[in-house]
Protein backbone atom coordinates (compact mmCIF):
# COMPACT_ATOMS: atom_id res chain seq x y z
CA UNK A 1 0.00 0.00 0.00
CA UNK A 2 1.29 3.26 -1.00
CA UNK A 3 1.59 6.64 0.96
CA UNK A 4 1.67 9.95 0.55
CA UNK A 5 4.29 12.39 1.81
CA UNK A 6 1.26 14.03 3.81
CA UNK A 7 0.65 10.39 5.46
CA UNK A 8 2.58 11.15 9.00
CA UNK A 9 0.79 14.18 9.55
CA UNK A 10 -2.55 12.79 8.42
CA UNK A 11 -1.75 10.32 11.42
CA UNK A 12 -0.96 12.60 13.82
CA UNK A 13 -3.96 14.40 13.38
CA UNK A 14 -5.90 11.40 13.99
CA UNK A 15 -7.64 11.14 10.12
CA UNK A 16 -9.70 8.03 9.92
CA UNK A 17 -7.54 6.30 7.06
CA UNK A 18 -8.88 4.14 4.19
CA UNK A 19 -7.75 2.37 1.43
CA UNK A 20 -8.06 4.26 -1.96
CA UNK A 21 -6.84 3.82 -5.17
CA UNK A 22 -3.55 1.60 -3.64
CA UNK A 23 -2.94 4.57 -1.22
CA UNK A 24 -3.86 4.72 2.27
CA UNK A 25 -5.86 8.20 2.28
CA UNK A 26 -7.59 10.42 5.36
CA UNK A 27 -11.48 9.79 4.28
CA UNK A 28 -11.99 12.86 7.14
CA UNK A 29 -10.11 13.94 10.19
CA UNK A 30 -12.89 15.18 12.42
CA UNK A 31 -16.32 15.10 10.49
CA UNK A 32 -17.24 15.23 6.86
CA UNK A 33 -19.74 17.75 7.35
CA UNK A 34 -17.53 20.29 9.32
CA UNK A 35 -14.76 19.61 6.30
CA UNK A 36 -17.40 20.44 3.96
CA UNK A 37 -18.63 23.34 5.59
CA UNK A 38 -15.18 24.80 6.15
CA UNK A 39 -14.30 24.76 2.31
CA UNK A 40 -17.87 26.21 1.39
CA UNK A 41 -17.81 28.89 4.48
CA UNK A 42 -14.11 29.41 4.48
CA UNK A 43 -11.01 27.31 3.18
CA UNK A 44 -9.76 23.58 3.61
CA UNK A 45 -6.76 21.40 2.44
CA UNK A 46 -6.86 18.23 1.01
CA UNK A 47 -3.76 16.21 0.34
CA UNK A 48 -4.60 14.33 -2.89
CA UNK A 49 -1.42 13.17 -3.85
CA UNK A 50 -2.56 10.40 -5.11
CA UNK A 51 -3.83 11.95 -8.30
CA UNK A 52 -1.91 10.94 -11.44
CA UNK A 53 0.61 13.18 -13.22
CA UNK A 54 1.85 12.19 -16.59
CA UNK A 55 4.19 14.76 -18.70
CA UNK A 56 3.84 14.73 -22.26
CA UNK A 57 6.31 16.09 -24.30
CA UNK A 58 8.39 16.07 -28.27
CA UNK A 59 7.44 17.71 -31.34
CA UNK A 60 4.14 16.75 -31.68
CA UNK A 61 2.71 16.43 -28.24
CA UNK A 62 -0.63 18.82 -29.53
CA UNK A 63 -1.34 16.09 -31.89
CA UNK A 64 -1.26 13.36 -29.45
CA UNK A 65 -3.42 14.83 -27.27
CA UNK A 66 -5.63 16.18 -29.73
CA UNK A 67 -6.04 12.18 -30.93
CA UNK A 68 -6.50 10.49 -27.55
CA UNK A 69 -9.07 13.03 -25.64
CA UNK A 70 -12.35 14.48 -26.63
CA UNK A 71 -11.38 18.51 -25.98
CA UNK A 72 -10.13 20.45 -27.80
CA UNK A 73 -6.17 21.31 -27.28
CA UNK A 74 -6.12 23.76 -29.91
CA UNK A 75 -7.93 25.91 -27.68
CA UNK A 76 -5.00 26.10 -25.12
CA UNK A 77 -2.31 28.47 -24.71
CA UNK A 78 1.02 28.19 -22.39
CA UNK A 79 -0.35 28.44 -18.65
CA UNK A 80 -3.53 27.16 -19.38
CA UNK A 81 -5.76 24.23 -17.97
CA UNK A 82 -8.78 22.28 -19.92
CA UNK A 83 -11.17 19.44 -18.29
CA UNK A 84 -11.12 16.81 -20.88
CA UNK A 85 -11.68 12.83 -20.97
CA UNK A 86 -10.27 10.03 -23.06
CA UNK A 87 -12.60 7.50 -24.77
CA UNK A 88 -12.43 4.28 -26.22
CA UNK A 89 -13.37 3.51 -29.91
CA UNK A 90 -16.85 2.68 -28.57
CA UNK A 91 -17.17 6.06 -26.61
CA UNK A 92 -16.78 4.52 -23.44
CA UNK A 93 -14.63 7.03 -21.31
CA UNK A 94 -11.30 6.14 -20.46
CA UNK A 95 -10.64 8.17 -18.12
CA UNK A 96 -11.20 12.29 -16.94
CA UNK A 97 -8.59 14.51 -16.66
CA UNK A 98 -7.12 17.66 -16.61
CA UNK A 99 -4.64 18.51 -19.91
CA UNK A 100 -1.74 21.24 -18.32
CA UNK A 101 0.14 23.40 -21.35
CA UNK A 102 3.03 24.72 -20.57
CA UNK A 103 4.74 24.74 -24.14
CA UNK A 104 3.75 23.90 -27.42
CA UNK A 105 6.13 20.83 -26.71
CA UNK A 106 5.07 19.71 -22.56
CA UNK A 107 2.00 19.21 -21.59
CA UNK A 108 1.45 17.44 -18.10
CA UNK A 109 -1.97 15.06 -17.96
CA UNK A 110 -3.60 14.53 -14.47
CA UNK A 111 -5.56 11.64 -14.11
CA UNK A 112 -7.10 9.50 -11.55
CA UNK A 113 -5.55 7.67 -9.20
CA UNK A 114 -7.88 4.48 -9.44
CA UNK A 115 -6.57 5.00 -13.39
CA UNK A 116 -3.00 5.95 -13.91
CA UNK A 117 -1.66 2.46 -14.93
CA UNK A 118 -4.34 1.76 -17.34
CA UNK A 119 -4.05 5.54 -18.77
CA UNK A 120 -0.66 5.31 -19.19
CA UNK A 121 -0.88 2.00 -20.92
CA UNK A 122 -3.57 3.25 -23.27
CA UNK A 123 -1.80 6.81 -23.52
CA UNK A 124 1.64 4.46 -24.88
CA UNK A 125 -0.53 2.22 -26.93
CA UNK A 126 -2.18 5.35 -28.74
CA UNK A 127 1.44 6.69 -29.23
CA UNK A 128 1.70 7.34 -32.85
CA UNK A 129 3.29 10.22 -32.78
CA UNK A 130 6.56 9.82 -31.18
CA UNK A 131 5.97 12.00 -28.05
CA UNK A 132 8.02 11.20 -24.83
CA UNK A 133 5.42 10.04 -21.99
CA UNK A 134 6.73 10.04 -18.23
CA UNK A 135 4.26 9.00 -15.04
CA UNK A 136 6.13 10.93 -12.40
CA UNK A 137 3.12 10.63 -9.98
CA UNK A 138 4.89 9.30 -7.71
CA UNK A 139 7.17 12.48 -7.74
CA UNK A 140 4.81 14.79 -7.44
CA UNK A 141 2.96 15.64 -4.20
CA UNK A 142 -0.47 17.76 -4.98
CA UNK A 143 -2.23 19.94 -2.39
CA UNK A 144 -5.47 21.16 -3.13
CA UNK A 145 -6.51 24.57 -0.85
CA UNK A 146 -10.02 25.26 -1.69
CA UNK A 147 -12.70 27.70 -0.90
CA UNK A 148 -13.32 31.50 -0.55
CA UNK A 149 -10.39 32.69 1.64
CA UNK A 150 -8.16 30.52 -0.38
CA UNK A 151 -7.04 33.33 -2.70
CA UNK A 152 -5.55 34.92 0.50
CA UNK A 153 -4.26 32.52 2.06
CA UNK A 154 -2.37 31.36 -1.31
CA UNK A 155 -1.79 35.11 -1.84
CA UNK A 156 -0.07 35.68 1.68
CA UNK A 157 2.36 32.60 1.35
CA UNK A 158 3.25 33.87 -2.38
CA UNK A 159 3.75 37.59 -0.83
CA UNK A 160 4.00 38.98 -4.17
CA UNK A 161 0.98 39.75 -6.39
CA UNK A 162 -0.88 36.68 -7.27
CA UNK A 163 -3.00 36.87 -10.30
CA UNK A 164 -4.36 33.70 -11.47
CA UNK A 165 -7.39 33.58 -14.29
CA UNK A 166 -9.34 30.43 -13.11
CA UNK A 167 -8.21 27.60 -14.73
CA UNK A 168 -4.72 29.15 -15.44
CA UNK A 169 -1.94 28.49 -13.92
CA UNK A 170 1.72 29.37 -13.38
CA UNK A 171 4.89 27.74 -12.25
CA UNK A 172 6.92 29.61 -9.39
CA UNK A 173 7.97 29.71 -5.89
CA UNK A 174 5.68 28.93 -2.99
CA UNK A 175 7.46 28.44 0.21
CA UNK A 176 10.48 28.00 -0.75
CA UNK A 177 9.67 25.12 -3.13
CA UNK A 178 9.17 25.18 -6.73
CA UNK A 179 5.28 24.79 -7.57
CA UNK A 180 2.73 24.56 -10.80
CA UNK A 181 0.26 26.89 -8.99
CA UNK A 182 -3.04 25.93 -10.50
CA UNK A 183 -6.69 27.95 -10.11
CA UNK A 184 -8.37 24.71 -10.44
CA UNK A 185 -10.18 22.25 -7.91
CA UNK A 186 -13.03 19.66 -7.43
CA UNK A 187 -15.24 21.49 -4.80
CA UNK A 188 -16.97 24.34 -6.67
CA UNK A 189 -15.33 27.07 -4.96
CA UNK A 190 -12.15 29.25 -5.56
CA UNK A 191 -8.92 27.42 -4.99
CA UNK A 192 -5.68 26.61 -5.70
CA UNK A 193 -4.07 22.72 -6.81
CA UNK A 194 -0.30 22.64 -5.95
CA UNK A 195 1.97 20.58 -7.57
CA UNK A 196 5.72 20.11 -6.12
CA UNK A 197 8.06 17.57 -5.67
CA UNK A 198 10.35 17.04 -2.32
CA UNK A 199 10.63 14.37 0.47
CA UNK A 200 8.27 14.33 3.29
CA UNK A 201 10.21 17.24 5.49
CA UNK A 202 9.55 19.55 2.56
CA UNK A 203 6.10 18.00 2.58
CA UNK A 204 5.61 18.61 5.90
CA UNK A 205 6.75 22.37 5.80
CA UNK A 206 4.48 23.17 3.15
CA UNK A 207 1.59 21.84 5.04
CA UNK A 208 2.32 24.32 7.75
CA UNK A 209 2.54 27.30 5.91
CA UNK A 210 -0.73 26.43 4.69
CA UNK A 211 -1.98 25.72 8.22
CA UNK A 212 -0.13 28.73 9.63
CA UNK A 213 -1.68 30.88 6.62
CA UNK A 214 -4.99 29.28 7.11
CA UNK A 215 -5.15 30.05 10.96
CA UNK A 216 -7.06 33.31 11.07
CA UNK A 217 -9.97 31.50 8.81
CA UNK A 218 -9.66 28.33 10.66
CA UNK A 219 -8.31 26.36 8.26
CA UNK A 220 -9.44 22.86 8.13
CA UNK A 221 -7.77 19.47 6.72
CA UNK A 222 -10.45 18.09 4.63
CA UNK A 223 -10.46 14.46 3.60
CA UNK A 224 -12.04 12.22 0.75
CA UNK A 225 -14.98 12.10 2.23
CA UNK A 226 -15.76 15.84 1.95
CA UNK A 227 -14.64 15.87 -1.00
CA UNK A 228 -16.94 13.73 -2.71
CA UNK A 229 -19.87 15.72 -0.68
CA UNK A 230 -18.28 18.37 -2.83
CA UNK A 231 -18.01 17.67 -5.55
CA UNK A 232 -21.06 15.99 -5.67
CA UNK A 233 -23.20 19.14 -4.48
CA UNK A 234 -21.52 20.54 -7.78
CA UNK A 235 -23.00 17.97 -10.19
CA UNK A 236 -19.43 16.54 -10.95
CA UNK A 237 -18.49 13.33 -12.22
CA UNK A 238 -16.56 10.57 -10.73
CA UNK A 239 -15.00 8.02 -12.24
CA UNK A 240 -15.99 4.80 -11.19
CA UNK A 241 -19.01 6.08 -10.16
CA UNK A 242 -20.70 8.35 -12.71
CA UNK A 243 -18.64 7.68 -16.02
CA UNK A 244 -16.54 4.49 -16.37
CA UNK A 245 -16.21 2.43 -19.86
CA UNK A 246 -19.82 1.61 -19.96
CA UNK A 247 -21.16 5.12 -20.44
CA UNK A 248 -19.97 8.15 -22.99
CA UNK A 249 -19.58 11.47 -22.59
CA UNK A 250 -22.43 12.82 -24.15
CA UNK A 251 -25.18 10.86 -22.05
CA UNK A 252 -22.53 12.43 -18.96
CA UNK A 253 -23.49 16.23 -19.53
CA UNK A 254 -19.85 16.50 -20.67
CA UNK A 255 -21.19 17.70 -24.16
CA UNK A 256 -19.43 20.67 -23.58
CA UNK A 257 -16.00 19.28 -23.52
CA UNK A 258 -16.55 16.74 -26.74
CA UNK A 259 -15.96 18.70 -29.77
CA UNK A 260 -17.56 16.69 -32.30
CA UNK A 261 -16.02 18.72 -34.74
CA UNK A 262 -12.74 18.74 -34.27
CA UNK A 263 -10.44 16.09 -36.46
CA UNK A 264 -10.16 12.74 -35.82
CA UNK A 265 -9.62 11.61 -32.28
CA UNK A 266 -10.69 8.44 -30.76
CA UNK A 267 -14.56 7.53 -29.98
CA UNK A 268 -15.10 10.00 -32.79
CA UNK A 269 -17.18 7.78 -34.75
CA UNK A 270 -19.13 6.16 -31.96
CA UNK A 271 -19.89 9.67 -30.60
CA UNK A 272 -20.97 10.86 -33.66
CA UNK A 273 -23.08 7.96 -33.99
CA UNK A 274 -24.88 8.40 -30.63
CA UNK A 275 -25.35 12.28 -31.62
CA UNK A 276 -27.15 11.22 -34.84
CA UNK A 277 -29.22 8.47 -33.17
CA UNK A 278 -30.06 10.61 -30.07
CA UNK A 279 -29.45 9.99 -26.72
CA UNK A 280 -31.28 6.98 -24.88
CA UNK A 281 -30.65 8.29 -20.96
CA UNK A 282 -29.37 10.81 -19.78
CA UNK A 283 -26.80 11.46 -15.75
CA UNK A 284 -29.79 13.30 -14.34
CA UNK A 285 -29.70 15.11 -11.21
CA UNK A 286 -32.40 14.71 -8.15
CA UNK A 287 -33.41 15.70 -5.21
CA UNK A 288 -36.15 15.11 -2.65
CA UNK A 289 -37.42 16.78 0.53
CA UNK A 290 -37.65 13.49 2.34
CA UNK A 291 -35.16 12.15 4.93
CA UNK A 292 -34.36 9.15 2.31
CA UNK A 293 -30.71 9.01 0.86
CA UNK A 294 -30.32 7.42 -2.53
CA UNK A 295 -26.62 5.55 -2.34
CA UNK A 296 -24.51 4.69 -5.67
CA UNK A 297 -26.62 1.80 -7.54
CA UNK A 298 -30.02 2.11 -6.15
CA UNK A 299 -33.19 1.46 -8.46
CA UNK A 300 -35.09 4.76 -10.18
CA UNK A 301 -38.27 4.47 -10.63
CA UNK A 302 -41.38 5.84 -11.53
CA UNK A 303 -44.88 4.17 -10.98
CA UNK A 304 -42.83 1.00 -9.73
CA UNK A 305 -41.24 1.08 -13.20
CA UNK A 306 -37.60 0.87 -13.28
CA UNK A 307 -36.75 3.94 -15.24
CA UNK A 308 -32.75 4.17 -14.12
CA UNK A 309 -30.20 3.72 -11.76
CA UNK A 310 -28.28 6.33 -8.65
CA UNK A 311 -24.55 6.23 -9.67
CA UNK A 312 -23.86 9.09 -6.66
CA UNK A 313 -25.92 10.41 -3.56
CA UNK A 314 -25.58 11.48 -0.81
CA UNK A 315 -27.32 14.15 1.77
CA UNK A 316 -25.63 17.60 1.02
CA UNK A 317 -24.20 18.97 3.71
CA UNK A 318 -25.63 22.20 2.71
CA UNK A 319 -28.89 22.25 1.92
CA UNK A 320 -29.40 18.72 4.27
CA UNK A 321 -31.61 17.14 1.53
CA UNK A 322 -30.99 13.98 -0.40
CA UNK A 323 -28.95 14.86 -3.28
CA UNK A 324 -28.10 12.31 -6.23
CA UNK A 325 -26.71 11.89 -9.57
CA UNK A 326 -28.12 9.04 -11.61
CA UNK A 327 -28.75 7.94 -15.06
CA UNK A 328 -32.19 7.88 -16.45
CA UNK A 329 -34.45 7.16 -19.22
CA UNK A 330 -34.07 9.85 -21.42
CA UNK A 331 -38.17 10.45 -21.45
CA UNK A 332 -38.23 10.96 -18.06
CA UNK A 333 -35.22 12.95 -17.95
CA UNK A 334 -36.38 16.75 -18.32
CA UNK A 335 -35.65 19.10 -15.53
CA UNK A 336 -38.93 19.00 -13.22
CA UNK A 337 -39.75 15.26 -13.69
CA UNK A 338 -40.91 13.46 -10.74
CA UNK A 339 -39.15 9.99 -10.70
CA UNK A 340 -38.50 7.83 -7.05
CA UNK A 341 -35.49 6.88 -5.36
CA UNK A 342 -36.40 3.11 -4.75
CA UNK A 343 -34.38 2.67 -1.22
CA UNK A 344 -35.31 -0.55 0.71
CA UNK A 345 -38.51 -1.65 -1.05
CA UNK A 346 -39.81 2.23 -0.81
CA UNK A 347 -40.34 4.33 -3.49
CA UNK A 348 -39.22 7.81 -2.15
CA UNK A 349 -40.40 11.15 -4.35
CA UNK A 350 -38.20 13.14 -6.12
CA UNK A 351 -37.40 15.27 -8.62
CA UNK A 352 -34.95 15.91 -11.48
CA UNK A 353 -33.27 19.23 -11.09
CA UNK A 354 -30.51 21.18 -12.81
CA UNK A 355 -27.15 21.59 -11.85
CA UNK A 356 -25.27 22.43 -9.59
CA UNK A 357 -27.74 21.49 -6.50
CA UNK A 358 -26.19 24.59 -4.78
CA UNK A 359 -26.23 27.86 -6.29
CA UNK A 360 -23.01 30.39 -5.50
CA UNK B 1 -25.19 8.05 30.22
CA UNK B 2 -24.61 4.19 30.26
CA UNK B 3 -20.94 2.91 31.03
CA UNK B 4 -19.64 -0.04 28.46
CA UNK B 5 -19.51 -2.00 31.38
CA UNK B 6 -22.79 -2.45 31.98
CA UNK B 7 -24.22 -2.91 28.23
CA UNK B 8 -24.14 -6.57 26.19
CA UNK B 9 -23.24 -6.63 22.70
CA UNK B 10 -24.05 -8.04 19.51
CA UNK B 11 -21.15 -8.83 16.91
CA UNK B 12 -22.79 -5.73 14.97
CA UNK B 13 -22.08 -3.01 17.34
CA UNK B 14 -25.47 -2.91 18.69
CA UNK B 15 -25.57 -2.67 22.65
CA UNK B 16 -28.50 -3.25 25.30
CA UNK B 17 -28.94 -2.21 29.02
CA UNK B 18 -30.73 -4.66 30.26
CA UNK B 19 -32.80 -3.72 33.39
CA UNK B 20 -34.99 -6.67 34.73
CA UNK B 21 -37.25 -7.38 31.53
CA UNK B 22 -36.40 -3.56 30.05
CA UNK B 23 -34.12 -3.19 27.45
CA UNK B 24 -32.59 -0.07 25.96
CA UNK B 25 -31.04 -0.43 22.46
CA UNK B 26 -28.17 1.34 20.73
CA UNK B 27 -25.13 1.16 18.49
CA UNK B 28 -21.56 1.63 19.91
CA UNK B 29 -19.30 4.21 19.96
CA UNK B 30 -16.89 1.95 17.38
CA UNK B 31 -19.58 2.02 15.15
CA UNK B 32 -20.89 5.56 14.98
CA UNK B 33 -17.07 6.25 15.04
CA UNK B 34 -16.32 4.03 11.48
CA UNK B 35 -19.73 5.96 10.01
CA UNK B 36 -18.71 9.40 10.83
CA UNK B 37 -21.71 11.69 10.90
CA UNK B 38 -25.07 10.56 10.67
CA UNK B 39 -27.49 12.70 9.15
CA UNK B 40 -30.66 9.94 9.72
CA UNK B 41 -32.17 7.23 12.15
CA UNK B 42 -34.46 5.47 9.64
CA UNK B 43 -36.40 3.23 12.43
CA UNK B 44 -40.48 2.86 11.18
CA UNK B 45 -42.77 5.44 14.02
CA UNK B 46 -45.00 3.23 14.01
CA UNK B 47 -42.61 -0.41 14.64
CA UNK B 48 -44.14 -2.67 17.25
CA UNK B 49 -41.78 -5.17 17.51
CA UNK B 50 -38.41 -6.47 17.13
CA UNK B 51 -37.19 -9.97 16.42
CA UNK B 52 -33.65 -11.32 17.26
CA UNK B 53 -31.27 -10.60 14.37
CA UNK B 54 -33.48 -8.88 11.58
CA UNK B 55 -32.99 -5.40 10.95
CA UNK B 56 -35.48 -2.81 12.95
CA UNK B 57 -34.09 0.33 11.04
CA UNK B 58 -31.42 1.72 9.41
CA UNK B 59 -28.52 4.75 9.79
CA UNK B 60 -27.93 7.15 7.34
CA UNK B 61 -24.27 8.81 7.60
CA UNK B 62 -22.86 10.84 5.00
CA UNK B 63 -20.88 8.07 2.92
CA UNK B 64 -22.73 5.09 4.03
CA UNK B 65 -25.92 3.56 5.29
CA UNK B 66 -25.94 0.70 7.94
CA UNK B 67 -28.77 -1.55 9.01
CA UNK B 68 -29.69 -1.96 12.43
CA UNK B 69 -30.22 -5.63 14.47
CA UNK B 70 -32.23 -6.70 16.98
CA UNK B 71 -29.93 -7.96 19.92
CA UNK B 72 -33.00 -9.64 20.82
CA UNK B 73 -36.86 -10.55 20.58
CA UNK B 74 -38.89 -8.01 21.96
CA UNK B 75 -41.71 -5.20 21.89
CA UNK B 76 -41.04 -1.89 21.39
CA UNK B 77 -42.06 0.21 24.06
CA UNK B 78 -40.21 3.72 23.57
CA UNK B 79 -38.47 5.47 20.46
CA UNK B 80 -35.81 7.79 21.48
CA UNK B 81 -37.64 10.50 19.04
CA UNK B 82 -34.87 13.23 20.11
CA UNK B 83 -33.32 11.27 17.16
CA UNK B 84 -35.53 12.71 14.53
CA UNK B 85 -34.56 16.09 14.35
CA UNK B 86 -31.27 15.57 16.28
CA UNK B 87 -29.49 12.40 14.65
CA UNK B 88 -26.32 13.88 15.51
CA UNK B 89 -26.84 12.81 19.08
CA UNK B 90 -25.64 9.21 17.94
CA UNK B 91 -22.43 10.95 17.08
CA UNK B 92 -22.13 12.71 20.48
CA UNK B 93 -23.37 9.96 22.75
CA UNK B 94 -23.70 6.83 21.57
CA UNK B 95 -24.38 5.38 24.87
CA UNK B 96 -26.82 8.03 25.88
CA UNK B 97 -28.79 10.59 24.49
CA UNK B 98 -28.18 8.46 21.50
CA UNK B 99 -30.41 5.30 22.72
CA UNK B 100 -32.49 4.68 19.63
CA UNK B 101 -35.11 2.07 21.23
CA UNK B 102 -36.50 0.83 24.74
CA UNK B 103 -38.42 -2.66 24.45
CA UNK B 104 -39.56 -5.11 26.84
CA UNK B 105 -37.54 -8.28 26.69
CA UNK B 106 -39.48 -11.48 25.11
CA UNK B 107 -37.13 -14.39 26.16
CA UNK B 108 -34.32 -13.48 28.48
CA UNK B 109 -32.35 -17.01 27.25
CA UNK B 110 -31.80 -15.09 24.02
CA UNK B 111 -29.20 -12.41 26.21
CA UNK B 112 -27.26 -15.51 27.09
CA UNK B 113 -26.10 -15.35 23.30
CA UNK B 114 -24.80 -11.31 23.17
CA UNK B 115 -21.06 -10.52 24.29
CA UNK B 116 -20.03 -8.82 26.87
CA UNK B 117 -17.12 -5.63 26.95
CA UNK B 118 -13.85 -8.11 26.66
CA UNK B 119 -15.42 -10.28 23.87
CA UNK B 120 -16.98 -6.99 21.67
CA UNK B 121 -13.69 -5.65 22.62
CA UNK B 122 -11.47 -8.12 21.23
CA UNK B 123 -13.82 -8.13 17.87
CA UNK B 124 -13.32 -4.72 17.14
CA UNK B 125 -9.70 -5.37 17.91
CA UNK B 126 -9.04 -2.74 20.79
Amino acid sequence: MKKTKFYHIHEKLGAKIVEFAGYLMPVQYSSIIAEHKAVRNTVGVFDVSHMGEIFVTGENVSDFIQHITVNDVNKLYSGRVQYSAMCYEDGGIVDDLLVYKFSDTKFMLVVNASNLDKDFAWMNANNKFGVELSNLSDEYSLLAVQGPKSIEVIQSIYGKELNIEYYNFIEDKLADTDMIISRTGYTGEVGYELYFKGDEAAAEKIWNKIIEAGKDFNIQPAGLGARDSLRLEYGFCLYGNDIDNTTNPLEAGLGWITRLNKKGFIGKDALLKVKSEGLKRKLTALTSDQKAFPRHGYDLTVGGKKVGSVTSGTVSPVLDVPIALGYVDIEYASEGNEIDFSIRGKEIPAKVVKLPFIKN
Amino acid sequence: MFKPEQLKYTKDHEWIFIDGNIGIIGVTDYAQGELGDIVYIDIDPKLSEISLGETFGTIEAVKTVSDLYAPCSGKVIELNKELTDHPELVNAEPLGEGWMIKIEIADPSQLNELLDLDAYNSLIGK
